[in-house]
C-alpha cells in the first residue's frame, strides 16, 4: 500500500532529519515509529501527506508516486491527527468532523449522516454536534480528532503523538478506542509515539529510529525476543524484555468462569444469584452471551433501591479484553485502572471469561514455584537436608 | 445652548446627515480596500514591512496638511475630503488585518492545510474568522478617527458638522462651536457602540462560548 523508498530529508546544515528511510507498509497494519525526540518522526510523517518534501527517494502510494500527485487531493485522503488536537475552535463538533467532507463538496446530508456515525464510534451522544470545542474535555476534544481524520473515508491515517497530552486514564482508554477502530475500519495507521507501552499494546509492526535511521522493524513480540542492538535493548528497557521471557501465557489459558445473568432477568433474581455464588460483580449479557455491563454491590444500594429491572442499574461502561490477549496486557490493564477483575469477550463481543486478581496471583505463584508436584519434592528435599 | 438646538435644527439635521456620510463612506472604501491589502501582506514579508511604513508616515501627517494638498487635485467639495479621510482609515485597519491573520495559531493553519485546504481556503475558513476580533477593533478605531477628523473637512467646503464649529470660530459664537463638538462626539459614540454590536455579531459563536 506505502512503500517508502531511501527517503532522506537534509535540512540546512546538512543535518539529516530523516537518512534513508525504506520501509513498505501493507494495507490495514498499524505501524508504530518510535524513538528518542529529534530522531526524525515527525519529519517521515509529514513526508507522507508532502506537508514536507523529501530531499532525496520516495513514496509510492498503491503503485503511485505522491510526489506526482496534487498535494491538496492528497491530503484530502490521508487523515491527520495531531498531539496539539487542532479543533477549529470557531468551528461546532459537526463543522470540524465534516472539514474535509465539505472540501470535497459532499451535500449536507451526506456530511450530517457521516458525523452522526463516526461520534457514536467513540461514545460521545450526538447532542455534543452542536457544541463547540471549548466546551468538551481534552480528551473528548482529541475523540473528535480521530474521528474528523476518518470522515473522509481515508484509508491511511497519520498520527503525531496524538495521545501525547492527555491523563494516563484517557490515553488507555483512546489507544483501545483507536485500536479497536483501526481493525473493525481497515484502516492503515501509521503512528508517532516517543511511549514503548503504547507502541507495544497498539502496534502490529514498530519501527524504532534513531537520528533519522531505522534501527529496527519488526512485530512487538521479535523485537522485545530479538533487538536489534544495545539501542533498542535499552529502549525497550530491561523490565519489558524480562516480561517477555517467561512462556507467553495469553488470558485465555487462566481465565475462569464468570457469573453471568441475561438483562430481562429481575434485580432480586440477580442479588440471589450473587449471593449463591458469593460474587461480588455479576456481568450482565444480551440472550446471545453478549456482554452489555455488570452488576457489583453498589448496585443495590443508594437511591437506585427502588427501581425494579437489571436494565436501569447496570454499569454500561465496562473495561474487557478479547479473547487471545497476553495476560501481561490484561495484568497491566487491571492496575492501571485499579480493576478487581476483566471479562474476556471472543469476536462477537460474547463473555467467555473472567480474569481476577486472585487468579493472577495463583498463576504468578505458579511460575515461581511451579506446579504441585514440584512443590512436594521441594518440601520433601528440605527435610531430607533436615535429617542429615 | 438650547437656542442652538432649537433655531438650528434642520441645520443640524442635514449636517449630521453630511457628517456622516462623508465618515461611512471612507470608513466603507478603507474597509474594502485596506482588508484584502492586509491579507495579502501577511503572506508577504519585506512588501509588508514596506506597505506599513508608508501608511504610518501617512498617519503623521496633519490632517489639515492632506485636505490642503486634495485641493490641486480634486479641488474642493466632498470627494477630496472623503479620499483624505479615506487615507486615515488605511493604517488602523491594515495594521490589525494583517496583526490579527500573523496571530492565528500556526497549529491550526497547519491543520487546515494538512487536511487539504489550499491556501485561499484556509484564509477564508480559519485565518479570517479567527482575526475577526481583532480586525473589528481596527474598523472601530477607523470609525471614532475619522468621525473626528471630518469635522476638518469643512475646511474644504465638503459641509457636516465641521460648519457649525468654523462658523462659530468666525463669529464668536461660542454656543456653535459647542454645540458642533458635542454632536461630533455623540456621533462618534453612536457610531462606535453600532460597531461593537457588529463586532460581537460578526465573532464566531465559538470563540465566545463558556464551558
Ligand atoms: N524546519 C526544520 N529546520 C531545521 N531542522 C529541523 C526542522 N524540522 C526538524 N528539524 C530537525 O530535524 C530533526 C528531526 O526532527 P523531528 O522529525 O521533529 O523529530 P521527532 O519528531 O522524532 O522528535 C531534529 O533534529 C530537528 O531539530
Ligand atoms: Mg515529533
Amino acid at each position: 500500500m506505502l512503500s517508502i523508498q531511501n527517503l532522506t530529508k537534509t535540512y540546512r546544515g546538512n543535518k539529516k532529519a530523516v537518512d534513508n528511510l525504506s520501509i513498505d507498509i501493507e494495507q490495514g497494519e498499524f505501524i508504530v515509529f518510535i524513538g528518542t525526540s529529534g530522531s526524525g518522526k515527525t519529519t517521515a510523517l509529514r513526508m507522507i501527506n508532502r506537508m514536507i518534501e523529501p530531499t532525496s527517494g520516495k513514496i509510492m502510494m498503491d503503485g503511485m508516486d505522491l510526489s506526482k500527485m496534487n498535494p491538496v487531493q492528497l491530503r484530502r485522503q490521508i487523515g491527520y491527527v495531531i498531539q496539539q488536537i487542532g479543533l477549529m475552535p470557531h468551528m461546532t463538533i459537526r463543522e470540524n468532523i465534516t472539514l474535509v467532507p465539505k472540501l470535497l463538496k459532499w451535500d449536507k446530508q451526506e456530511k450530517d449522516k457521516v458525523a452522526e456515525r463516526l461520534i457514536g464510534l467513540v461514545n460521545l451522544p450526538t447532542s455534543y454536534l452542536d457544541m463547540y470545542p471549548a466546551q468538551l474535555s481534552g480528551g473528548q476534544q482529541q475523540r473528535i480528532g480521530v474521528i474528523r481524520a476518518l470522515a473522509a473515508n481515508q484509508d491511511i491515517i497519520l498520527m503525531d503523538e496524538p495521545f501525547g497530552a492527555l491523563d494516563p486514564i484517557t490515553r488507555d482508554t483512546l489507544q483501545d478506542l483507536m485500536k479497536d477502530l483501526q481493525v473493525r475500519l481497515g484502516k492503515t495507521v501509521i503512528f508517532v509515539t516517543h511511549d514503548m507501552d503504547e507502541a507495544i499494546k497498539l502496534a502490529d509492526r514498530i519501527c524504532i529510529m534513531h537520528e533519522g535511521k531505522v534501527v529496527q522493524f519488526d512485530t512487538p513480540d521479535n523485537i522485545l525476543a530479538n533487538p536489534a542492538n544495545d539501542f533498542v535493548r535499552d529502549f525497550i528497557g530491561s523490565h519489558r524484555l524480562i516480561q517477555n521471557k517467561p512462556s507467553v501465557k495469553i488470558v485465555d489459558e487462566v481465565m475462569i468462569q464468570p457469573i453471568s445473568i441475561t438483562i430481562e432477568k429481575s434485580l432480586d433474581d440477580a442479588l440471589r444469584l450473587m449471593v449463591s455464588k458469593r460474587v461480588d460483580t455479576l456481568f450482565v449479557t444480551d440472550a446471545d452471551k453478549r456482554l452489555i455491563g455488570y452488576l457489583n454491590v453498589d448496585s443495590f444500594t443508594g437511591p437506585q433501591r427502588t427501581q425494579q429491572s437489571i436494565n436501569e442499574v447496570l454499569q454500561r461502561e465496562v473495561i474487557y479484553v478479547k479473547t487471545g490477549t497476553k495476560l501481561q496486557d490484561s495484568v497491566r490493564r487491571i492496575l492501571k485502572r485499579n480493576l478487581q477483575n476483566i471479562p474476556i469477550v471472543d469476536n462477537d463481543h460474547k463473555l467467555i471469561g473472567l480474569i481476577t486478581r486472585a487468579n493472577i496471583v495463583d498463576t504468578i505463584y505458579d511460575t515461581i514455584w511451579g506446579d504441585e508436584e514440584e512443590n512436594k519434592n521441594a518440601l520433601l528435599v528440605t527435610r531430607e537436608e533436615n535429617v542429615q | 445652548m438650547i437656542a442652538f438646538f432649537t433655531e438650528n435644527s434642520s441645520d443640524i439635521l442635514l449636517k449630521t446627515w453630511e457628517h456622516f456620510y462623508i465618515s461611512i463612506i471612507a470608513l466603507f472604501l478603507g474597509v474594502i480596500f485596506a482588508i484584502p491589502l492586509g491579507i495579502f501582506l501577511s503572506k508577504t514579508k519585506t512588501i509588508a514591512k514596506i506597505v506599513l511604513a508608508i501608511t504610518s508616515v501617512f498617519q503623521t501627517l496633519p490632517s489639515l496638511a492632506i485636505l490642503a494638498i486634495m485641493i490641486p487635485f480634486l479641488g474642493v467639495g466632498k470627494v477630496p475630503a472623503i479620499v483624505a479621510l479615506f487615507i486615515y482609515t488605511l493604517l488602523p485597519i491594515l495594521n490589525n488585518t494583517y496583526i490579527g491573520l500573523k496571530s492565528v495559531n500556526a497549529d491550526l493553519r497547519k491543520t487546515g492545510i494538512s487536511m487539504g485546504m489550499t491556501p485561499l481556503q484556509s484564509i477564508w475558513m480559519v485565518e479570517l474568522p479567527l482575526a475577526i476580533p481583532v480586525i473589528m477593533a481596527g474598523v472601530r478605531l477607523s470609525a471614532v478617527y475619522v468621525i473626528a477628523w471630518a469635522t476638518l473637512a469643512s475646511y474644504i467646503g465638503a459641509g457636516g458638522l465641521g460648519d457649525f464649529i468654523f462658523n462659530g470660530l468666525n463669529l464668536y459664537q461660542t454656543e456653535l462651536i459647542i454645540g458642533g463638538a458635542v454632536l461630533v462626539t455623540a456621533l462618534a459614540l453612536l457610531t462606535d457602540f453600532i460597531l461593537s454590536k457588529v463586532e460581537i455579531w460578526t465573532t464566531p459563536k465559538g470563540l465566545k462560548v463558556e464551558k
